[in-house]
């Protein structure tokens, strides 16, 4: 174990450093992340054997991957905001050729009006795309999260594509303290890329991509949703495995003094720390709050969810991107269709919060509790949809 | 290597579309399509080839100077062959008739 300190696009650039794999192409400017700058450095000084591209851009970024992996290569690349939705097209391709290409996401906000800041919509546009989708509330998150997905991706029962998502500057900027595992170890755990069928062997040609007619194509989503469902399964296996090299545990979400919780919120990637350290606060104050921080967004854990929150009184739901269904945000959609099958279940509500870099702070969340008792003790849901902390 | 096969059922089909062998279009089933099929009346039949070299779909398979019966997996029933036999040996009937 070392003990370093790192911003999380050093953290993610390590992680990639240690994995070595054979091909990252990457778009080199914004808006792209310091991940592939740092990168390209760890190439240039000969401490990685990867073959760097730097491509004109993200579409060309992420097809350049595709044709790598193809090929049989453990392939990476590193992107954020528009930069993924450029990707947009070709996210599906690599999907649904099951390429299981890893892309490191900084969570920034799509356009416009011009934003460069943290806000979950640029990964939330592509949650449909078939991909595996990790979130990090923290460097450290992010980093570890990096070297599983590598391990869930390749997984002979899953082999689709992984993003791993952090918060644009919260975490992608700030440096925290990180405990990073030695270079061998993370070399044994990812272990070589060993695909059953690639372009480049000389023992066999294929063909990849070609066109699927009406007669096939719904069987291929068919198969697709198969190693998705696998995927959830694997994304435990390799959590219990990375836990017992790292002494770090991993799951589908973490719970949060929730056990006995009566109002609790449920949020993704950094703010989560927020939420943690007001339940605190409050709990201090004899009020029975709780926290569920989702981890795996895709695919997404609605059971496992169901049972976590089956006991509560009331939730509020946090979403930082806006969807636009006038029915609130896209975690908040998941979570309430997971709840209906429950015989009894919470009130729920949704919080779109700090879209565009707002800041989250304890009082911001504090709010939302306070909303949450409100509707415990009048038993009145009011508005299911509302914004935190916006001007009125 | 698994054939082409019009009932694969989704845990059976290659995984991603991907084709496990070169040089296989032809056992890709193209002639689904069609509304109306060709039929050879053999009698009026002269052996003139004349129809096999304009088949778009290369649907008319020739062997030892005689064109055979058509490649109905392939052939898009465009009837251009029925248009240039001037023997009046090939007809357009709809399909499922």
């Amino acid at each position: 174990m070392i003990r370093e300190r790192l911003s999380g696009n050093e953290a993610v650039a390590t992680a990639m450093k240690q994995i070595n794999p054979d091909v990252v192409a990457a778009f080199p400017i914004t808006p792209s992340t310091e991940v592939p700058q740092y990168f390209s450095r760890f190439v240039a000084n000969g401490q990685v054997d990867t073959e760097f591209v730097p491509v004109e851009s993200e579409h060309s970024a992420i097809s350049a991957c595709v044709g790598s992996q193809a090929a049989g290569a453990r392939t990476m690349t590193a992107t954020s905001s528009c930069g993924l939705a450029l990707m947009h097209e070709i996210l599906y391709i690599a999907s649904s050729s099951r390429l299981p290409i890893t892309i490191s996401v900084v969570n920034r906000a799509l356009s416009g009006p011009i934003n460069i800041n943290a806000d979950h919509s640029d990964s939330m546009g592509a949650r449909d795309a078939g991909w595996i989708q990790l979130y990090s509330e923290n460097n450290q998150e992010a980093y570890d999260n990096l070297i599983q997905i590598v391990r869930i991706n390749e997984h002979k029962d899953v082999m689709l594509p992984g993003m791993v998502c952090q918060d644009g500057f919260i975490t992608s900027h700030a440096v925290e303290n990180i405990e990073l595992l030695e270079d061998e170890i993370v070399k044994t755990f990812v272990g070589e890329y060993e695909p059953e069928h690639y372009l480049l062997n000389p023992n066999e040609t294929i063909s990849i991509g070609p066109y699927d007619s009406s007669n096939f194509y719904i069987e291929h989503k068919r198969q697709q949703a198969e190693a998705v469902k696998n995927a959830k399964r694997v994304v435990m296996e390799i959590g219990k495995e990375f836990e017992a090299l790292s002494g770090r545990s991993y799951g589908y979400f973490e719970e949060y003094r929730l056990d006995d919780a009566e109002v609790a919120v449920v949020i993704m990637g950094s703010a989560a720390g927020t939420a943690k350290e007001t339940a605190d606060r409050l709990r201090a104050q004899g009020i029975k709050a709780g926290v569920l921080k989702l981890r795996m967004f895709r695919p997404f854990p609605g059971e496992e969810i169901a049972g976590a929150l089956s006991h509560l009184k009331a939730i509020a739901i946090m979403d930082r991107a806006e969807s636009f269904s006038n029915m609130g945000g896209p975690v908040f959609a998941e979570v309430k269709a997971a709840m209906y099958d429950l015989e009894t279940r919470p009130k729920m509500i949704d919080y779109i919060y700090g879209l565009g870099g707002r800041d989250v702070r304890v009082e911001s969340i504090k709010t939302v509790f306070d909303a949450l008792q409100e509707i415990v003790k009048t038993d009145e849901t009011g508005d299911v949809y509302r914004y935190l902390d916006v001007r009125e | 290597m698994k054939k082409n096969n019009q009932n694969v059922t989704w845990k059976e089909i290659l995984p991603g579309g991907t084709v496990w062998s070169p040089g296989n279009s032809e056992e890709f089933i193209t002639g689904d399509w069609r509304t109306e099929r060709p039929v050879m009346d053999w009698d009026k039949c002269k052996q003139c080839l004349l129809c096999a070299p304009v088949c778009p779909d290369c649907s008319i398979p020739v062997e030892g100077k005689k064109r055979l019966e058509f490649d109905y997996d392939h052939c898009k029933g465009c009837g251009i062959c029925v248009n240039v036999c001037p023997f009046d040996a090939i007809k357009m009937v709809k399909e499922g008739k």
